[in-house]
């Protein structure tokens, strides 16, 4: 990786409060682009909602986020002299997040819309694409994820792995930048979590920047380009993978003692 | 009773099927009887009733006024009911909008048409003219006036019935639709914004359709409610429809059963109707709902809003997938 790339994601010093509940609190990260970067730790640690606010489902309290170089959520103002913070628009907002693709834990499919209906709606009714082309686009978005045979089912006539590989293909077919996912398997049957890390490791293989909250911790060894350990709203350990298997921080050990 | 379905498995190698006589349920048995010969005698005795006069019900079973009244009936249940809809799904949206100003006026609107009887408000639509004899969009307190026209012309019986009907209903619907609208899982919202839509197309295109499910077999009910609420439209005075128009000929020919069998006799057929109809909506919006997971015979359709597959018992589930994780 040379100097001179610009970093998909930039982290400076985020906090994030719900009422008196402090979740984050000075959150530093810097995300290479085509990097994939595993963020690690306990329950309620905060990285959902670090993965959350960078897609702006929730808004920062303190500090910056930068997606590709732009501040995301807020914009810097000058008038008469004097320099203020405004909100964007709902418009500017939608503009950020059509860079970043999400997969969520609970899949979030739409269940009255048929797997290639699901895929076909962003395109359609964001991008504004034609039909006919944007069928096309989620047929060819649905083989990559491997269910080229099952278009025309309906979430619920779908197994827990095919339906987060048909999220994966819906977000994918927004062409985004950057794919965001937040505990992608935890919601699986064991014998199904393999199928969706199998896809996610092929997206890493063809250069996806990605950003993983998850607990599969053989994942993140073999895949992550960066392993950040969270804990208590900060991060405790950051570094390459081989920190899995030579842990410094004793938090960090005990999380693993505990996973493994 | 004998069973005609295939049998379970009924071509599969089960070779120590077992064929078990089903246990005798006498206490079923007689219940059944003890019903059917009630029910019978409940209809012989309407049916051979002189007093009943069936001869009168089908003399005024298709007169020309009944069949008017019929129409009104419709009419007026169909027209208020699109109105309240409308306004419905507008007054659930304003309850759950950002902007505080909305949600009150919904509040104050659902307060106020849930609060006073629909008699009252008929009556008040009825005299409208009379108590407002302009209407006019101006701004208040100033003499601006952009636009103005005679009361009377506007708010007509007709149009007053409906106004006074859907007004009313719109306050007991958008409770229903906002119920609706409650029950779709939020992550649908979620993953609809990271997909980049619109709050407005948000709701239009995945929160809605989902929410008809729940919303529209109460709203059946009161589509059949409003059915029979039309007669109370005598208030305005509207006298079209089918309760008025049945009561005017009892009152002229001194009969007033046989004419409540036929007004009964109509609302009945259409309620029917409005059942069929019902059925269809619900099989339209159930779609994706009801199959049934492959492979899963025995799995419950999703809830409302909810993909399948969270498991309930989330931590072991989660804790079995980091070691298979690890594993692999």
């Amino acid at each position: 990786m040379n100097n001179e790339t610009k970093p998909a994601v930039v982290a400076r010093q985020v906090h994030k409060a719900f009422g008196d509940l402090h979740v984050l609190k000075g959150i530093d990260m810097t995300v290479m682009p085509g990097t994939v970067t595993v963020i690690l730790g306990p329950s309620g640690s905060g990285k959902s909602t670090f993965l959350r606010l960078i897609n702006q489902l929730e808004t920062l309290t303190g500090g910056e986020i930068d997606v590709d170089g732009e501040r995301i959520g807020v914009r810097e103002v000058e008038k008469n002299g004097k320099k203020y913070l405004q909100t964007l628009n709902d418009k500017e907002i939608a503009a950020q997040r059509s860079q970043l693709g999400m997969v969520f834990q609970k899949f979030n499919l739409f269940p009255h819309m048929t797997a290639i209906e699901n895929v076909m709606e962003a395109p359609v009714h964001v991008k504004k694409m034609d039909k006919k082309e944007a069928r096309e686009l989620a047929e060819q978005e649905l083989k990559r994820v491997g269910l080229g045979e099952r278009m025309d089912y309906y979430p619920s006539q779908l197994s827990g792995g095919q339906q987060q590989r048909v999220a994966i293909a819906r977000a994918l077919a927004m062409k985004p930048e950057i794919m965001l996912f937040d505990e992608p398997t935890s919601a699986l049957d064991p014998e199904l979590v393999g199928e969706v890390l199998a896809v996610m490791r092929e997206l890493a293989d063809e250069g996806m920047t990605m950003i993983v909250v998850t607990h599969e911790i053989g994942f993140a060894r073999e895949v992550a380009d960066q392993i950040v350990f969270m804990d208590g709203g900060v991060v405790v350990e950051q570094g390459g993978p081989e920190i899995i298997d030579h842990p410094t921080e004793p938090r960090f050990k005990d999380f693993l003692q505990h996973v493994l | 009773m004998p069973h005609h379905e295939p049998l379970d498995g009924e071509g599969l190698p089960i070779p120590n099927r077992i064929k078990a006589k089903p246990v005798r349920k006498t206490g079923q048995v007689v219940a059944a009887i003890i019903v059917v010969l009630l029910a019978a005698m409940l209809i012989k005795g309407i049916v051979t009733n002189p007093r009943f006069e069936w001869n009168v019900v089908w003399k005024y079973l298709f007169n020309e006024n009944v069949l008017e009244g019929v129409w009104y009936t419709l009419l007026l249940t169909f027209i208020s009911m699109i109105v309240a809809i409308i306004l419905a799904v507008i007054l659930a949206i304003m309850r759950k909008s950002l902007n505080p100003v909305l949600r009150g006026v919904s509040w104050v609107y659902i307060w106020f048409f849930r609060g006073t009887p629909v008699y009252t408000q008929l009556v008040f639509w009825g005299l409208f003219a009379v108590l407002v004899p302009r209407l006019s969009l101006g701004i208040p307190f100033t003499s601006v006036e952009f636009w103005s026209v005679d009361s009377s012309t506007v708010i007509t019986a007709f149009n007053a019935a409906w106004l006074g009907l859907a007004l009313n209903e719109a306050a007991y619907l958008s409770e229903i639709v906002r119920a609706g609208l409650e029950a779709v899982d939020p992550g649908q919202s979620e993953a609809a914004q990271a997909l980049g839509m619109k709050r407005g197309q948000i709701m239009r295109r995945v929160i809605l359709p989902q929410a008809m499910r729940i919303i529209i077999p109460p709203t059946g009910n009161e589509t059949i409610g409003m059915l029979k609420t039309t007669s109370l439209v005598l208030a305005v005075p509207f006298t079209l429809e089918l309760q008025f128009a049945t009561n005017a000929i009892a009152n002229r020919i001194y009969k007033p059963i046989p004419l409540l069998i036929v007004a009964g006799a109509w609302y009945l057929l259409i309620t029917s109707i409005f059942m069929i109809i019902q059925s269809r909506l619900e099989k339209h919006f159930g779609k994706g709902f009801q199959a049934r997971p492959i492979g899963t015979k025995g799995k419950q359709p999703p809830l409302p809003g909810k993909t399948d597959g969270e498991p309930k018992d989330d931590v072991k589930k989660e804790n079995d997938a980091t070691m298979l994780g690890f594993n692999a």
